[in-house]
């Protein structure tokens, strides 16, 4: 409990952040038309491909012989790569389709 | 230091893109922009971190080469392989790519909490709450990544559900929640320095679960399945923020842990089922004896492609209800093609698209955009409805369980309550289907005998195009 405690004085900016981000993130989504929701989540998707971030900072963090540290890292960065480039490029392409029913 | 100062500028301008970014996507006119926002967010994020961040190796130490080397070689092949596969990709296919993508983000956070724990036991012995973070992204991404695998592998028809369901598989998922419970617990307070091997066996049962988890939820849930798998990544994503103290690791994945979770919600609603339903209830399986009352004993009328044609092309209004089966055969363009001919014809002709068309909210739309369907002739449920009464035909291309009138007057059916298609109060109905097989979630649709109803059996494409040949000969 103490440990908790502690933890939460650490990171009161934190864990302020973290509570409005999910209110937020409520708000934002909440009033979205059904036909939104692939591309939506695809969106989102993409947007959790942020991780790749963490990803590059272990790779960082390795030291240079520790070969076994450098390959989860480079795999990560290789998953988090794919989750980005593939997520937006695929929501984008869903959207594509949107745009042409105006003309 | 400057430069410290200059990544957090990039991580609050790419913090703001996510959000105004999602914000837009929410929004038709401006989905696509609101995503290219965000990509350009991430975009800076990355590439700051890889240019600025404090922890890169500094210019005069010899791992630098080799890490960079080992980074940009990760980035390019994830890039190339990633732009491959999104552009390759069929329409169709969509929503197992977004579950691939999923599971390979959740695989990151996974791997980056085994890479995190192991520097940790190195340095020193880690807290007990930084130690239940990492556990916490790693049995998030280890279940998101096995999970999304498998709703991947369900949506391709690679798997059966009764291949991997066991017995009473609700049981064994609650026992391994316990196990994994129990080795979070030992790993954080109990094994001391004997940790890492615990954490990494729980990295392992969290695989199993991830698995295990999905593995009993029928093909038809397999959207809502993968929308909670994307909030689970959200979450690790955020998770690992607090680890490295990094903001727009914090802030992105708590906007797509918090939207996702909404959105998996609202896509229930479109369904008419509760979340603890998709996720514990077994639909589909139940399904098949509950109605089988309705199977054998009833006669289906055929119709043939000359009076199919004749049918509609004297008629004032049609309605179109495309399903899976459209998509599936790839048949949207000869729709409209015969969408095209109706309508030079006089025939007003409107599309009834139910928000479960497809295998993802949303999904039809896409695809009969992708057709060049004008935007204000495809309806939602609730106004389909209105019209639909009024309506001279109605044409079911490859649709079943939204169309299935059991969910509105056969509470013993497994979809009783679900929102469907109106489709019988219309004048005909002409039902294109490739076989008497029940639809996705398995269950007998009684619409097929139903006086008003003619089958026209085949695959969708082919006679799509033998009708629009036939109304041409008219």
């Amino acid at each position: 409990m103490e440990a908790i405690l502690q933890f939460l004085h650490d990171n009161l900016l934190m864990v302020y952040l973290l509570i409005f981000s999910i209110l937020l993130g409520i708000e934002v989504i909440s009033k979205v038309p059904a036909v939104l929701h692939t591309p939506l989540m695809s969106g989102a998707n993409a947007i959790h491909g942020v991780v790749l971030v963490g990803a590059i900072i272990v790779l960082f963090q390795a030291r240079a012989d520790d070969y076994w540290s450098l390959s989860v890292g480079f795999v990560a960065v290789v998953f988090g790569t794919l989750n980005v480039v593939g997520g937006f490029a695929v929501t984008d392409r869903m959207l594509e389709m949107f745009k042409k029913k105006k003309k | 230091m400057l430069i410290t100062y200059l990544l957090d500028l990039l991580y609050l301008i790419a913090a703001i893109t996510f959000v105004v970014g999602l914000k837009q996507l929410s929004h038709p006119d401006t989905a696509r922009r609101g995503n290219q926002l965000a990509a350009i967010g991430m975009a800076l994020a990355v590439l700051g971190t890889l240019l600025m961040h404090p922890a890169a190796p500094s210019s005069d130490s010899s791992a630098r080469t080799l890490k960079l080397a080992l980074l940009y070689t990760a980035l390019g092949l994830g890039g190339f392989i990633g732009w491959r596969a999104a552009y390759k990709v069929k329409m169709t296919a969509m929503p197992q790519m977004v579950s691939l993508f999923n599971g390979l983000g959740g695989g990151c956070a996974a791997l980056l909490a085994i890479a995190e724990m192991k520097l940790q036991y190195i340095q020193h012995h880690p807290t007990a709450t930084g130690m239940i973070l990492v556990l916490f992204t790693m049995f998030f991404g280890a279940v998101s990544l096995t999970g999304s695998l498998l709703a991947y592998a369900k949506l391709e028809d690679l798997v059966k559900d009764s291949a991997i369901t066991l017995p009473r598989h609700g049981l064994v998922n609650m026992i391994l929640v316990f196990i994994i419970l129990g080795l979070i617990g030992y790993t954080v307070w109990g094994a001391g320095d004997a940790g890492l091997t615990w954490g990494l066996i729980l990295f392992a049962v969290a695989l199993l679960y991830g698995f295990s988890f999905v593995a009993p939820i029928g093909g038809a849930d397999m959207p809502v399945v993968i929308s909670v798998l994307n909030s689970c990544t959200g979450l690790t994503a955020a998770a690992a923020g607090i680890i490295y103290d990094n903001l727009i690791m914090l802030v992105g994945g708590i906007l797509v842990g918090a939207s996702g979770s909404i959105l998996t919600i609202l896509m229930c609603k479109a369904m008419n089922r509760s979340l603890t339903n998709v996720l514990v209830g077994n639909f589909g399986g139940g399904g098949a004896t509950a109605t089988g009352k309705t199977a054998g004993d009833q006669t289906v009328k055929e119709i043939n492609l000359t009076d199919a044609a004749v049918l509609l092309n004297y008629s004032q209004s049609v309605a179109i209800v495309p399903g899976y089966g459209l998509a599936v055969a790839q048949a949207q363009k000869i729709c409209k093609e015969l969408d095209d001919l109706l309508e030079s014809n006089g025939v007003e002709v409107r599309y009834a698209i139910h928000p479960v068309a497809g295998r993802m909210p949303g999904h039809m739309n896409v695809l009969l955009a992708e057709a060049d369907v004008p935007y204000n002739k495809l309806f939602d449920l609730e106004e389909a409805n209105e019209f639909l009464a009024k309506t001279d035909v109605v044409v079911v291309v490859g649709a079943n369980d939204v169309v299935n009138p059991a969910a509105k007057d056969d509470p013993s059916s497994p979809i009783y309550g679900m929102p469907v298609l109106e489709v019988w109060e219309a004048k005909n109905v002409i039902v294109m289907k490739r076989s008497m097989k029940s639809g996705y979630a398995g269950i007998e649709n009684d619409l097929f005998y139903h006086p008003k109803t003619k089958m026209l059996f085949g695959d969708a494409k082919d006679t799509l195009i033998k009708l629009s040949s036939e109304v041409k000969a008219l």
